[in-house]
């Protein structure tokens, strides 16, 4: 079906272009390829507190995301994988949902008895007007555990909005609450953006070997009293993101917390990693033990590669920047000796663009909007060995016919991750079942 | 008949309940060339899409019209008339989906209003059908967007002419069905010489994704001239309680006899199906398919055994639910406990004493004692901590593989069921 195209550019009742609003705002389009919103940041990012009760004040349909989601490192805890809901309906609707959310609370902390709870607003309930922080001051008052209203209605912006405002909420009402039994002059912070459990449970060994103690984890498999304690470290190690570089600024100034920011992509990040906390806790002893212990660890590491780089070098793949995380394929391909040719659905800043030509000698990166017909060529004319991308893009391995790796950082930090990922894909171009699924039947073949 | 109990509580623990909007979505991947649209912001559709995608293991087509607090605030007709004109012409899709969710319910949006006003704007529309369905969030349950959409397709979709085609049968398949499920009853109805015209679906899900281009649109599914043709239907099947109310439809609108089968599971409700088909049709029940019975009669005889006596409990939606517990108490199953989503005509036709609307807080609490639980995946945790094997039904199951393969209707899936629990039973 054809679309006059002289209408679907204008709108006809207004002169104002397709991605603004009235007040000249880029706004998604249904074309864009996001799909997420602000309620999903702020789950996301606060989720990880496993001894905490998370509620949802809104429908149903506001549950499903993280639920069941495997990346949620298990734990003893469970409270974390139980979600709570007021599960509006329609006369919370038109009657008002506050009062019932403060029943709500006030049920699941006698049954529950949760450490905290965290309490989430959603775009139903919002835009009923429900008073959250109200409901939550009121049961609060009655119950008097920590009652944390977290305002992130799924309209209000997109995901990152919600992690910051995640961020935000934990400085307001939980960092700083509460002090720690003993403090020791190396105690650090882990901050990062997403759920990085996986990957912090790779650096943890290493950095008790240093005898250097995690207070916090922000948030990835945390406690929430833990949280508490975090205006106690000497040290923040920000994995970089854009989003939480504001929360660890705002440490910084309330707190007085210097910061660090290091990558976790590959084998010299986390040593550059281990090096930087070494030195920003500023004590002779621990460097030396820090070298020591970056030693043994590369030299044990490069033996293990070893196979994997005889196996892979000269192979082509293509991985898709677009995601978080992708950057440690990137890194581990490029050691591993791979041709490493970058694809993305959005524009790079100049930081990627530089650590890009650092590591590959190219700075060009195929933009494509998950569109077949921009990416096949590029793997038919480059004899492309591997896709490495997340399930988004698929189905696009299907179309081309080729291996295809799913996309999984948190597995793959610390040096133990480094060569997990080259087992990875080394299994998945040698999979004997690519020929396979290749081959028509010897009938067809006659044919 | 049981007394239905619904628990009164402010918090709802572990929900065993999906939204509506992932019923239609699941819906509408059962017609080729659908787009579905969700009218609500980016979020809704991830969320939507999430269990879908961990349950069938396969890329969901949906987009959103995209709300955004401006859009929530100041009006959203522009959003929406954006968003069908540019999907419409990426994709070009010759059906579309549209449904609604708890934000765009709660503001109000008349949707119905809204499309008359783009068609009129936009007669290059015409030709094109949309499926509108209501499908707020706070009300009703997937079992019901399931039904919804079927009830939008089987009134609105316009009829080509033509007569009445005596091989031609309509058959209804509610949301508990698989894939694989609906794949055999087709098989079984065009062994009696019939055609079937499956609304949804959902049985190209079984294929190869190898040939699927990623796009916006089903690749897969009932088409618009198979649509276009159910009037001309002697008979319609419905499979699921929840489908009466689109046989009702295609009965009143084109004078179709229906008949509903609440159940394809077990010896008795397969032998109710045959006969109907036997009776539509006119050809006796094939070779195949005796043997079959005799099979399973001699598997049921055999596994007896296992099953009498033992305590199970059932947390699914209504359709599903009595699919099961009828089955299980044909095997001499006690039913410990049974919780569903939500209301239903089913509910009081099931003969156990009480069945209870709830979360699965609700469930974990009333199983404690049974010999086996049967819920989706989200009830793996209660399974460990009550130290009760879990076979797992319904919506979504994602820690196991190959749910979209398993049969459980006719006399083969009725093997493949009652084998898998019997060997549940047995390991222990």
């Amino acid at each position: 079906m054809k679309i006059n195209q002289e209408n679907t550019s204008r709108n006809p009742h207004n002169s104002m272009p397709d991605n603004e609003d009235r007040f000249g705002m880029q706004v998604p389009s249904a074309l864009d390829a996001h799909e997420d919103c602000a309620f999903d940041g702020a789950m996301l990012t606060l989720v990880p507190i496993i001894d905490a009760a998370h509620l949802i004040h809104g429908p149903s349909g506001c549950i499903n995301n993280a639920w069941g989601n495997n990346s949620n490192l298990s734990s003893d805890f469970r409270l974390h994988k139980i979600r709570f809901t007021t599960d509006m309906e329609e006369s919370d609707i038109i009657f008002g949902g506050a009062k019932k959310l403060q029943k709500a609370i006030i049920q699941l902390v006698r049954r529950y008895q949760p450490s905290a709870v965290f309490v989430y607003s959603t775009c139903v309930s919002a835009l009923i007007g429900d008073d959250i922080h109200g409901a939550c001051k009121d049961a609060y008052e009655q119950i008097g555990i920590p009652i944390i209203p977290v305002d992130s209605p799924g309209f209000a912006g997109r995901k990152n909005l919600g992690i910051r405002l995640a961020g935000e909420t934990l400085i307001e009402h939980v960092i700083g609450t509460a002090e720690p039994e003993f403090t020791t002059p190396y105690d650090i912070n882990i901050i990062s953006e997403y759920n990085m459990a996986g990957a912090v449970s790779n650096i943890l060994p290493l950095l008790e070997k240093l005898g250097i103690r995690v207070l916090a984890k922000i948030t990835a498999n945390s406690h929430y009293k833990e949280i508490c304690y975090a205006h106690r470290a000497k040290l923040n190690v920000l994995i970089p993101s854009q989003i939480m570089l504001n929360f660890v600024k705002k440490m910084q100034h309330k707190f007085d917390i210097p910061y660090i920011e290091v990558p976790l992509y590959g084998v010299d990040d986390i040593t550059q990693l281990l090096k930087s906390i070494a030195t920003k806790l500023g004590s002779h002893e621990l460097e030396e033990k820090t070298e020591k212990l970056i030693n043994e660890e590369v030299n044990n590491l490069s033996e293990n590669l070893n196979f994997y780089k005889l196996q892979l070098q000269d192979k082509t793949v293509i991985i898709d920047i677009t995601d978080f995380g992708s950057w440690i394929m990137i890194e581990s391909a490029n050691n591993l000796g791979m041709q490493v040719i970058p694809i993305s659905c959005r524009k790079l800043n100049q930081e990627d663009k530089n650590r890009l030509k650092q590591w590959l000698d190219r700075d060009e990166v195929v933009l494509a909007n998950e569109r077949l017909e921009e990416i096949i060529p590029i793997i038919n004319e480059n004899q492309v060995d591997l896709l490495i991308a997340s399930d988004r893009l698929k189905s696009l391995s299907f179309q081309a016919k080729i291996p295809f790796l799913n996309i999984n950082s948190e597995l793959y930090a610390g040096y133990a991750g480094v060569l997990a990922a080259a087992r990875e894909i080394y299994t998945t171009i040698y999979s004997p079942v690519w020929q396979q699924v290749r081959k028509s039947a010897p009938w067809e073949e006659i044919e | 008949m049981a007394i239905v109990s619904v628990t009164n509580t402010s918090v709802t623990v572990n929900p065993l309940k999906q939204s509506q909007a992932i019923g239609a979505t699941l819906a509408f991947l059962g017609l080729k060339g659908m787009l579905p649209l969700l009218h609500g912001s980016p979020g809704c559709s991830a969320f939507t899409k999430s269990p879908l995608t961990q349950h069938l293991r396969k890329a969901i087509p949906l987009s959103s019209t995209a709300m955004t607090e401006v859009s929530t605030i100041m009006g959203d007709e522009d959003k929406v008339e954006q968003a069908i004109l540019q999907m419409v012409q990426r994709y070009q899709p010759e059906i579309l989906g549209l449904c609604t969710t708890g934000l765009t319910e709660t503001k109000g949006d008349d949707l119905r209003r809204l499309t008359k006003d783009i068609r009129h704007r936009y007669p290059e529309l015409d030709n094109l059908p949309i499926v509108l369905v209501s499908t707020p969030d706070f009300k009703g349950t997937l079992q019901d967007g399931f039904a919804a959409v079927v009830e939008s397709i089987v009134k609105e979709i316009p009829q080509n002419s033509g007569g009445c085609y005596f091989q031609q049968v309509v058959v209804l398949a509610s949301s508990a069905f698989t894939p694989a499920d609906i794949e055999q009853v087709k098989e079984i109805i065009a062994a009696f010489g019939l055609q079937a015209i499956a609304i949804p679906d959902l049985s190209g899900l079984l294929d190869s994704q190898w040939d699927h281009n990623y796009s916006g649109i089903t690749g897969s599914g009932t088409t618009l001239a198979e649509l276009q043709q159910i009037g001309h239907s002697v008979f319609t099947l419905a499979l699921g309680e929840s489908m009466r109310g689109a046989a009702k439809i295609l009965e009143q609108r084109f004078n179709i006899p229906y008949e509903v089968f609440s159940e394809l599971t077990g010896l008795g409700a397969t032998d109710r199906f045959l006969q109907a088909l036997a009776d539509i049709s006119g050809h006796n029940v094939p070779e195949k398919y005796r043997r079959q019975r005799r099979q399973l009669q001699d598997l049921m005889l055999h596994t007896h055994t296992y099953f009498g006596g033992k305590r199970v409990s059932v947390a699914l939606e209504p359709d599903l639910l009595l699919s099961i517990v009828t089955f299980l108490q044909s095997m001499g199953v006690h039913i410990h406990t049974a919780v569903t989503t939500t209301r239903s005509p089913v509910l009081e036709k099931l003969t156990i004493p009480c069945v209870t609307i709830g979360d699965l807080e609700d469930f974990e609490q009333m199983a404690v004692g049974s010999d086996l639980l049967i819920a989706n995946s989200y009830t793996t945790t209660i399974s460990k901590r009550l130290n009760i094997p879990l076979y797992r039904q319904g919506i979504p199951i994602f820690d196991r593989l190959g749910h979209a393969l398993s049969t459980k209707v006719g006399y083969q899936g009725t093997k493949q069921l009652l084998l898998d629990i019997a060997n549940l039973f047995f390991q222990d």
